[in-house]
């Protein structure tokens, strides 16, 4: 089973600092950095009137689609996709080691920069992702190590 | 595991609802999305063929409370239990840290069940997951109908290390909320011993 990814403020702000850089160099509406699994690492941009929760989790499926069928044909994986829309685009690409950047842009933007401003923006998110797998797991777990009964049955409370 | 951001403050949790075709996985999840408070949960997708059977996943997040000043999100999926869907759900199951399995208690969907219990083992096994070592809990479905198969046989059958297991209505809602909790609990409980 690969390693566990444990968010710390640390990366978290490194990552967002990423983010902002790059969704102000390249003018796009919003910047988001997604785990495989489906979960939400960082973002920046106009991001308040979306649906962030189900749009990590749609990015990680495409992916994990659009890779059964990359080693279907014999390919590692397709690193880059990209989806013209009406008003907006989105480019997709892989961030080594496990994760997906998604870039929304409109026509204040275009696609090579984006690409272009992409490939250095992935180089620094890698390094802060592979630093955060490389921390010890035991920083995550001592947190929970006290759970009582009576912690886990008031996450159900009587809402549910 | 589940992934823990302690920068938000959240632990986010991945449960899969798995089974046979047609044995309730989706029904499932639109009971829990009917009756859960609004502020708890977000919008349900669902990516389903044109007759509405489950094409590649449902997805539910809920947001239940709490635990020691850390949000505690699951995010619930289900697969495609059609046979021919196997590829896409052994993708759906990458990241999980629960399973439900949904038997259909039908006596003609027996085999099925069998067959996709077997299934779910292959490709957990293939992500390097052990389904007798992780979060696990059954729901027997659909014991209103009549040729639901006795319930000593199903739980002999699909349920020999006796995880915790559920008889259930999932059209009505009986016993879909206790499945869940369960396997909620299971996988806080599994966080805890790591």
């Amino acid at each position: 089973m690969k390693n566990q990814l444990v968010l710390h403020k640390e990366e978290y702000e490194k990552l967002s600092a990423i983010c902002n850089s790059l969704q102000r160099g390249t003018y796009a509406k919003a910047v988001f950095l997604i785990d495989k699994d489906g979960q939400l690492l960082a973002s920046s941009g106009e991001t308040q009137d979306l649906d962030v929760t189900s749009l990590a989790s749609l990015t990680a499926g495409n992916i994990a689609a659009t890779g059964g069928l990359a080693e279907l044909l014999g390919e590692k994986e397709f690193v880059i996709q990209s989806n013209e829309g009406e008003h907006e685009n989105v480019n997709i690409s892989i961030v080594p080691p496990r994760a997906i950047l998604l870039i929304i842009f409109d026509r204040r933007s275009n696609l090579g920069l984006v690409r272009l401003r992409v490939r250095s923006a992935s180089q620094e998110m890698t390094k802060v992702l592979e630093e955060a797998l490389q921390k010890p797991e035991d920083q995550g777990k001592a947190a929970f190590s006290d759970f009582t009964d009576d912690d886990i049955d008031l996450i159900f409370g009587e809402n549910v | 595991m589940p992934f823990i951001n302690y920068a938000s403050h959240e632990i986010n949790c991945k449960i899969v609802y798995y089974g046979p075709g047609l044995c309730g996985k989706t029904t499932n999840l639109q009971y829990i999305f009917a009756k859960t408070n609004p502020a708890l949960k977000g919008k349900m997708i669902s990516l389903e063929t044109e007759t509405e059977r489950t094409l590649f996943f449902d997805f539910l997040p809920l947001a239940l409370g709490q635990i020691k000043g850390f949000k505690a999100r699951f995010h619930l999926y289900t697969v495609p239990g059609q046979v021919f869907y196997d590829a896409s759900r052994r993708l759906i199951l990458r990241g999980v840290d629960g399973v439900v399995f949904v038997a259909d208690s039908q006596a003609e969907r027996y085999e099925a069940n069998l067959e996709s219990l077997e299934n779910l083992r292959e490709n957990l096994e293939q992500h390097g997951y052990d389904l007798d070592h992780m979060p696990y809990v059954v729901q027997y479905n659909k014991r209103d109908l009549p040729t639901a198969v006795d319930l000593d046989f199903l739980r002999a059958n699909l349920n020999p290390t006796n995880v915790p297991d559920y008889e259930a209505v999932a059209t009505t809602g009986h016993n879909v909320f206790p499945t869940l909790k369960a396997i909620a609990r299971q996988v806080v409980e599994d966080l805890k011993k790591r």
